[in-house]
């Protein structure tokens, strides 16, 4: 494991009550998943899932640091990428299960979500595609002091559509911010087996982007250094990079047991779960238990609802779904 | 002629116009702006509209395409080229799997009004990678928009017709019309989506496009000085397809010829011909068509002009073919 330690509480002033906010988006989020994944199996969810429980610090810290008008591409693992942004549980719950009350009509499934109202332009299912949408919406964004974030695994950074996008938004100073979520396996494969000089901040850094390895569990740390990057590119139109280093829970999609990572590999990232780095570090600011608590009760109760909804709402009819090939 | 309209001209006078009236619409490319384009159709915008609405890019096709949908969804009305159609096998993803599929999939949360420009077609002695015709590559793709004009009044107004319109759209200008003059358009904007009949006749409907309209209507005045009348549909829109001027004029000659600057296998000719067919075989007598080889474009010009059919082959064709009169 890459990232530094750090002892809990050492942090000065942490903006507690931002914490427990964000604490319990990543609730919600790690619940969400745990949902989407009990529902699949129930054969409620179809086709495949692509889940990101144990990367919520990533979504989350980095879109408590934009405007509701800032533009956010997430990918086909990107339920916590449109929870983070602000889609509402409930109609991304239906969305998975392809339910009328989903936030894309149920048309769009686990891996395609769109919900423009809360400035999420897409999820996209191809590697880099958020990447291309990021830097479109940035050029738009950029006359109003807006921003464009788009995440990213790292398999993308082996990919000419990352770097395509990374050398158009600095040619042309886009407000960018590129968040790549290590994970360490593109897929099933090792990123370090499969990429080469094994740094990928420093390649980027030779853009002339500033480019940060980020500890991507740490939601403070996300948090902060999504705000420097949020800041550059609204106020100097400059694009960034963050790595950030974190791990997925469950295997790379739902016929993907895992079986290429060690036992003690898991439960070594499992003890840096971002949920229980939060706890500490509001437990370290003087935070009683029974508020930590509560923001894990209230996620809880969110997501159940939310489930519950999208369970009970029906499915689209195809007789009224009212599909037009063209916009008129 | 005075007064008349080069096609590479109502390209650039398009883009001014839709300029001058939108001020959402922006342009860029591959030496588009400081440079005017490749094929000289664009010059003059950069030093109108300055920087910020056009400008040259990286040779990125895929990002290119990609921020073209990007701001697109946001709220511009982006304009790009990709210098040749043949570099389209690079943008795929960003027009295929993001802009055409965008309007379906977030169900109907927003529109994307993008334009891809690009210079298509063979004869210019290219060879195989720079002379393709492409837009068969994504004839196959709901969501999106094909327009494809034949002389430079239509270029005019389809290309203000396709930056007006919400939907991403493929224009296609065929390098051997760049240089071609012709009267101004009659009307300011064409809706995309609509052929037009440019020679009436009973005999044959004979459906093309592009460079392949100036031949058709050739062919039909050899065929008519031998007593065959040729009405000559222009396409000018691959998708979405006309198929009800193609049946209307077919009702009247029953027979149609579908003459493709392209292989027949996959191509809009067998689409043509398929479309008339399903709803309109009580009309007919006879369907075919006159397309390339199923080869690559080669580069010598003996082979080139062999490869390419012309109004010889459109000609002996309908001679072959017979059974008219």
């Amino acid at each position: 494991m890459k990232t530094k330690e750090r002892a809990p509480g050492a942090r000065a002033a942490v903006d507690t009550a931002w914490l427990v906010d964000a604490l319990q988006r990543m609730w919600e989020v790690r619940l969400f998943e745990e949902g989407m994944h009990r529902l699949f199996l129930k054969g409620e969810v179809h086709g495949t899932t692509h889940l990101s429980a144990g990367q919520e610090a990533v979504p989350v810290g980095v879109c408590s640091a934009l405007r509701p008008d800032d533009l956010a591409a997430g990918t086909y693992r990107g339920h916590g990428h449109a929870l983070a942004k602000g889609t509402e549980l409930a109609p991304l719950a239906g969305e998975m299960l392809g339910r009328a009350n989903g936030v894309c009509g149920g048309r769009a499934g686990s891996m395609n979500v769109i919900d423009l109202e809360h400035g999420l332009i897409g999820c996209f299912g191809i590697i880099g595609g958020s990447a291309g949408a990021a830097i479109g919406a940035a050029l738009e964004r950029k006359t109003a002091g807006g921003v464009a974030v788009c995440f990213f695994g790292d398999g993308a950074t082996n990919h000419g559509y990352l770097h395509e996008c990374l050398n158009f938004a600095k040619v042309h100073s886009l407000p960018v911010v590129f968040v790549c979520e290590n994970n360490l396996y593109g897929e099933f494969t090792p990123w370090e087996a499969v990429t080469a000089g094994g740094d990928i901040a420093g390649r980027v850094a030779s853009y002339a982007i500033p480019a940060r390895k980020v500890d991507g569990n740490d939601v403070v740390e996300v948090r902060a250094a999504a705000e420097e990057s949020v800041k550059r590119a609204r106020e100097s139109h400059e694009p960034s990079f963050l790595e950030c280093l974190t791990y997925r829970h469950y295997g790379h999609s739902k016929s993907d047991p895992g079986a290429y990572r060690t036992k003690q590999e898991v439960a070594a990232w499992k003890e840096r779960d971002p949920l229980i780095l939060a706890a500490e570090t509001l437990r370290g600011s003087g935070v009683a238990e029974a508020e930590i608590e509560a923001a894990r009760t209230r996620a809880d109760e969110a997501v159940e609802a939310a489930l519950a909804e999208a369970l009970a709402a029906p499915f689209p009819e195809p007789a009224t779904d009212g599909a037009t090939e063209y916009a008129l | 002629m005075s007064g008349e309209l080069e096609f590479r001209v109502a390209v650039r006078d398009a883009l001014a116009e839709e300029m001058e009236r939108d001020e959402r619409v922006v342009f860029f490319g591959e030496d588009v702006a400081v440079a005017g384009g490749v094929f000289k159709a664009t010059p003059g915008l950069y030093e109108r509209f300055g920087g910020e609405r056009v400008f040259d890019t990286p040779i990125s096709e895929l990002a290119l395409s990609g921020a073209a949908f990007g701001s697109a969804v946001a709220g511009l009305r982006p304009v790009i080229e990709i210098m040749f159609g043949d570099f389209m096998a690079l943008p795929m993803d960003a027009l295929v799997n993001q802009a055409a599929k965008f309007w379906y999939l977030s169900k109907e949360q927003a529109s994307v009004p993008l334009v891809v420009r690009c210079a298509v077609g063979a004869g210019g002695r290219f060879g195989a990678i720079h002379s393709q015709t492409p837009g068969t590559w994504f004839h196959g793709v709901p969501g999106l928009k094909i327009a494809a004009p034949s002389n430079p009044a239509d270029a005019k107004a389809l290309l203000k017709g396709a930056v007006r319109d919400e939907n991403p759209v493929l224009f296609l200008e065929h390098k051997r019309l760049y240089s071609v003059k012709g009267p101004a358009p009659s009307e300011e904007v064409l809706p995309i989506g609509r052929a037009a009949v440019v020679r009436e006749g009973t005999d044959l409907t004979m459906v093309t496009m592009m460079r392949g309209v100036a031949d058709a209507l050739e062919a039909a005045d050899r065929l008519a000085a031998e007593g065959i009348e040729v009405e000559v549909i222009d396409l000018r829109t691959l998708r979405p397809l006309d198929t009800e001027t193609i049946l209307t004029s077919v009702s009247k000659t029953n027979r149609i010829l579908a003459f493709e600057e392209g292989p027949w296998l996959g191509g809009w000719a067998a689409g043509v011909l398929g479309s008339v067919t399903a709803a309109g075989l009580h009309d007919l007598d006879d369907a075919w068509s006159v397309n390339t080889a199923e080869l690559p474009i080669p580069y010598s010009p003996t082979l080139e002009d062999a490869f390419l059919p012309g109004i010889d082959q459109i000609v002996s064709s309908v001679r072959e073919r017979g059974g008219i009169r």
